[in-house]
This record gives structure tokens, sequence and C-alpha cells, in this order.
């Protein structure tokens, strides 16, 4: 980013915090229905300090990170298959869809039974609802790969591995990872519906205590300030990734 | 001279024999080709000219081995054609680079693909980029260059494995005329150089004459040999062959049998 960016990213974020404190004064809302920015502040950072939040911050961000990982490695070669078999296409589409279209929000109590409440059911969450994203964009970058530079490939014999790696994935790269930006921020709210779902730890576990039996609503908007930051700052790291591999073309 | 062609004098002799081939296509069948034989001695250049849809292209990639006719057959150096051969080098119409990949990164793809060590492969890339004039342009992008050096980067890749055959299916034609005739030139100067064998795809009759030994105009679909014109013109040949070209009785009689086909 460059330094005018970042100043105008910084300003845009001094105006929201401002107008969320607009909203507290003008409205007279108490701090059990919206807390002042600077109590949600205040109370993180007693969070931090005194351990609150950062074994949830850190459970979360395991789930995320290997659910994320199991889900775009699946999506990755289904992907493939869709692009360049019309078979698998035809035979998988519809399960993907269906996938799809089920909210993960009724699918999250059920993985809770199944798996239970430790790692595995919100591992399996975050991969169900990062593989879409990240298996459609595959399979459209593959498909967008120029005839003509395959028809090069085939007059220089390029064997089918060498066509996968030197011109199906760099082609479809900006697409993969157009998608992986995506179902890397769906693979934050996959983990929290799973530990609403049912867990022991993890940021959706401490939104619930916040908000029930400790009764902590400044707590509730510090941990949701915290999975916020959390998506963006996944979400920066895949634009890095992208930039390096895509870079100028 | 550089050794460009790596091959010697015997080496790029290609014979096409009776070559038919019919597309298939949801509204019925496409007669591309129909019986056309075609000899190229080795070094030599032709110039295949003909109106649009008379299968120059198909021909070129039967040659090239990237369609399998129906009848007939090609062959090189007495080998038949079954499927692409690193020994024939293809310049398309348009130059398909590929754009992640600087201008050194293109002209080393065939090699990378053929598996060359790295010291041979930057070694060939130095001959390469000089061939071609790109020396100071290795690590550009092809998106930062103009038509004519994207054209130049394909070329380059076409002659890195050293081929016997050089296949240009309408190399300049998607460029402004001043760009086409200085490459034309250099086109012309490089196969001095490499004395490897030219078969040139093209619509301009100035063009066909100024690049080749012998002209052969192909009828219209389906394509077969109309007429196999010599051309007497002696080598090396200047810009000014290019003007000469424009009014010679050849280009008179190269007209004389495309205009019945293309009116």
């Amino acid at each position: 980013m460059t330094r005018v960016g970042a100043l105008t990213a910084l300003a845009a974020f001094a105006v929201a915090v401002v107008a969320w404190k607009a909203i507290v004064v003008v409205g007279g809302l108490p701090p059990f229905i919206l807390p002042p920015p600077e109590m949600v502040g205040a109370r993180l950072a007693e969070a931090v300090a005194e351990g609150t939040i950062t074994p949830h911050l850190r459970a979360t961000i395991v789930e995320v990170l290997l659910g994320f990982a199991a889900g775009a490695l699946v999506a990755l070669v289904i992907g493939y298959g869709l692009a360049r078999s019309a078979l698998v296409e035809r035979v998988l589409s519809p399960y993907l869809v269906a996938a799809q279209a089920t909210p993960i929000l009724a699918l999250a109590p059920l993985f809770a039974i199944w798996f239970g409440p430790g790692l595995e059911s919100k591992v399996l969450i975050c991969a169900l609802i990062v593989f879409f994203p990240v298996a459609i964009s595959t399979m459209v970058g593959v498909r967008s790969v120029d005839a003509g530079l395959l028809e090069l490939g085939r007059s220089l014999r390029a064997t089918r591995f060498q066509v996968l790696t030197t011109l199906e994935i760099p082609a479809a790269l900006p697409n993969i990872l157009g998608g992986m930006r995506v179902g890397v921020t769906l693979a934050v709210v996959g983990a929290i519906v799973g530990e609403w779902a049912g867990a022991r730890e993890g940021l959706g576990v401490l939104v619930n205590l916040a908000r029930g039996s400790l009764f902590d609503i400044p707590l509730m908007f510090a941990t949701l300030v915290t999975i916020a930051a959390l998506g963006i700052v996944l979400y920066a790291l895949v634009v890095l990734v992208e930039r390096r591999l895509v870079g100028v073309r | 001279m550089i050794g460009v062609a790596g091959g010697g004098d015997s080496r790029g002799r290609v014979t096409v024999r009776d070559v038919a081939l019919t597309f298939r296509r949801a509204d019925g069948p496409l007669h591309a080709l129909d019986g056309v034989s075609l000899d190229v001695a080795p070094g030599e250049v032709v110039a295949l000219i003909g109106p649009n849809g008379s299968g120059k292209s198909t021909l070129l990639r039967v040659i090239a081995g990237l369609l399998a006719p129906d009848r007939g057959g090609v062959a090189v150096d007495d080998r038949p054609v079954t499927r692409p051969d690193p020994t024939v080098g293809l310049v398309f119409q348009e130059p398909r680079l590929l754009p992640w990949r600087s201008v050194a990164g293109n002209v080393r793809y065939p090699l990378e693909l053929a598996g060359w060590s790295h010291a041979r492969r930057e070694a060939r890339l130095e001959e390469l980029l000089a061939l071609v004039g790109l020396e100071g342009a290795a690590g550009v992008r092809p998106s930062q260059l103009s038509g004519g050096m994207r054209q130049r980067v394909a070329l380059a890749r076409a002659l890195a494995l050293q081929p016997r055959v050089l296949l240009l299916d309408e190399p300049f034609s998607a460029l402004d005329a001043l760009t086409r005739e200085r490459l034309n030139v250099e086109l012309l100067a490089l196969w001095s150089r490499t004395a490897t064998t030219g078969i040139v795809v093209t619509h301009s009759i100035p063009e066909a004459i100024f690049l080749a030994d012998r002209v052969v105009v192909l009828s219209a679909r389906p394509g077969r040999v109309l007429a196999d014109l010599p051309v007497g013109l002696p080598r090396p040949r200047a810009m000014s062959t290019l003007d000469e070209a424009v009014v010679s009785p050849l280009a008179r009689a190269v007209r004389a049998h495309l205009e019945p086909v293309a009116a």
C-alpha cells in the first residue's frame, strides 16, 4: 500500500469510529445496547491483558487455517476436474450446488453431533464453506487458458504435466486467488458458526459467553472487533500472496 | 554466422502427398483440403497464397503434425509426420506469448519443455535474443512490447530448438505496413543465415514473391494446388525487390490464378 493509501485507510477508520461514537451519544444508547468505541477499546485491552481473548483467538485461527487449507486443496483438484472433464462436471455439479445452497447454519449442529465439540467439526465446516468459491474459480480459471497457448504447448510436445504447470496453473492463478480471497473470509464465518453449534473454545464461544452468562456487552463487542480484524488480516495475506505470484502482467 | 539451424543442406526436406482433410462440423462437413501435394527442398522457401478459407493454415497445421489428414501424408526428411515434431518450428498469426513470462522466459520456454540443462539454455537464449535483436529486452513483459517486437519474440522462440523447417502462418499480418516490411527484410536475412527450410502462408502477393523461392497458389475451399510458380529473383534481396515485386510479371501471374477464385 502506498503512503497516501495508508493515510486514506486510516482516515476512513477514524471517520467510522467517530460515527460510532456519534450514534451512541445522539441516540443516548446504554452500553448494553451499543457501548461507545472507547469502552470497547478499553475492554479489548483489558481482555488481552488478562488473557481472556488469546486462547479463544488461537483456537479460531487454527480452525480457520486448517479448514481453509483442506477445503482449498480439495477444491483445486475438483475444480481442475470440473474444467477438464465434461463428465466430472455433469456428475458432480448438482451435489456441489446442493452443498453450497444448504445453509451452513443448518449443517453446523449436525457436524457437532457427528464429530464432537473438538477441532474436527470446525475444520470440516470451514473446509466446506471454502470449497465452493475456490472450486468454481479454479474451474473458470483453468477454462480461461487461451486455446492458442494450448496449441503452442502441443506443437512443442509439452507433456500433460508440463501443460498443467507452465500453462494452466499460471493462467488460472488470478482467478484461483480471487476465489481464495472470498474463501478465506468465509472460513472465518464458518469457524464462528461451528463454534456456536458446540465448542469448548474459540471466538464464537466467547461471543456466546459474553452475551449470556457473563452479560458483558463490551466484551462481546471486543470479540466481534477481534473476529473482524482476523478476517481483514487473513484477506490481506491472500492479497499479498497474489501480488507475489501474479504480479504485473 | 551463428549456428542457428543446426542442420546441413541435406536436412529439412518436406514432402506433402495427396493430403485431404475434412472437418466434421455440426452444420455439415467442411472440406478444407482435397489432394494437396507439395515438395519443398532443403533450405528452400515456399510461399503459400490463396483466398480466405483455402486451407492454407490447415495445410500448415498438417505439416506441423497438429492435425492428422484423412488421406495422404506428410514427411519431413522421409520421416512421416504423425505428431508435432520439435524439429519443425511454428510461428502463428498472433505472437502467442505467455503473458506471465518475460521475453527471455518466453524464448526459453521450448528449451525448458525439451529438458535442456540450465547452462545450455542460457547460452542458447543469448544467441536467440541476438539473432532477433532483442538483447536489451530480455527482462521485459510481452505487454510492454510493440506488436513487431512480440512477433520477433515468437520468431526467436520458434527457432529455439534449431528446427530444420520453419512454418509461418501469416506471421506479420497483424502489424502495420512499415513494421511488416522491416520484419520481412529481417526474416530474409535470418533465412540466409540459418539455411532453414521455410513455408510461409501469406495474403500478400509482393510479400510472397519477396520472401520465397516458389509461390504456390491454393484454390478456394476445398484447397488444391492451382499453380506452382518459381521466383527467379536472385538473393540476397533488398527492400527495392519488394517494390519491384509489386509490378513484376510474376505478380501478375499469381494474381491471374487468384482472381477467378477470390472474386
